[in-house]
């Protein structure tokens, strides 16, 4: 399956440039923002690998990280809003 | 490659494009709300379609129904983070664009502006 291995470099690609951004900020909000593409692009490449590895198994760990993915976000929205006010 | 696959593998491909578009966005443009607007519809789209291409490529009812409702969920809940995440940084006072022409919620919240270079 050499046709899988463009796509995952450009979820790495992404997860770099999102990565980029959580370093450099300059509000805890970007920090959020871009760590939720880094952690989409990690839930893409699990799911790249339930093909790969043809398992079943994988695939329900994307739909578990897609829903801690979602909590996170409102947490740390609340985090944001929070020191603000 | 039967017909199936090709529509996975496009699918696949489609939606990889999406998300690195996605990382593209969050570190090139230049305030919060366009980074979490890029961010927002390129992963919650990007996402679903790589999950529909791999539930299409595995083929089995489980994982399509396992993934289906990944899919649901991600299309559900990708919009309302962006919202919520958006609205905080709004109103924690995170420095808007200098292009921005209007400002719909400058008379309902009171502001402070973060001090320190804007990036």
């Amino acid at each position: 399956m050499t046709l899988l291995d463009p796509p995952l470099l450009a979820i790495a690609a992404a997860f770099l440039l999102a990565l980029v951004r959580v370093l450099r900020g300059p509000s805890v909000a970007d920090r959020a923002v871009a760590a939720d593409v880094a952690l989409y692009g990690a839930i893409a490449a699990i799911a790249l690998l339930a093909v790969r590895e043809g398992s079943e198994q994988l695939a329900d760990v994307t739909l578990v990280a897609t829903l801690l993915g979602f909590l996170a976000t409102v947490a740390l929205s609340l985090l944001v809003g929070r020191r603000g006010s | 490659m039967s017909a199936a696959d090709v529509i996975a593998t496009a699918l696949i491909w489609i939606g990889a494009a999406l998300i690195l578009l996605a990382g593209i966005g969050v570190l090139r443009l230049p305030d919060v709300l366009t980074r979490a607007n890029a961010a927002t519809k390129a992963t919650g789209l990007g996402l679903a379609v790589i999950l529909a291409g791999v539930a299409i490529e595995i083929g089995t009812t489980r994982a399509a129904v396992v993934l289906g409702l990944a899919v649901l969920i991600q299309l559900l809940t990708s919009p309302v983070s962006g919202h919520v995440i958006g609205r905080a940084a709004y109103r924690s006072g995170a420095p808007l664009w200098e292009g921005t022409h209007t400002d719909d919620l400058a008379t309902y919240y009171e502001r402070t502006e973060l001090d320190g270079p804007r990036d």
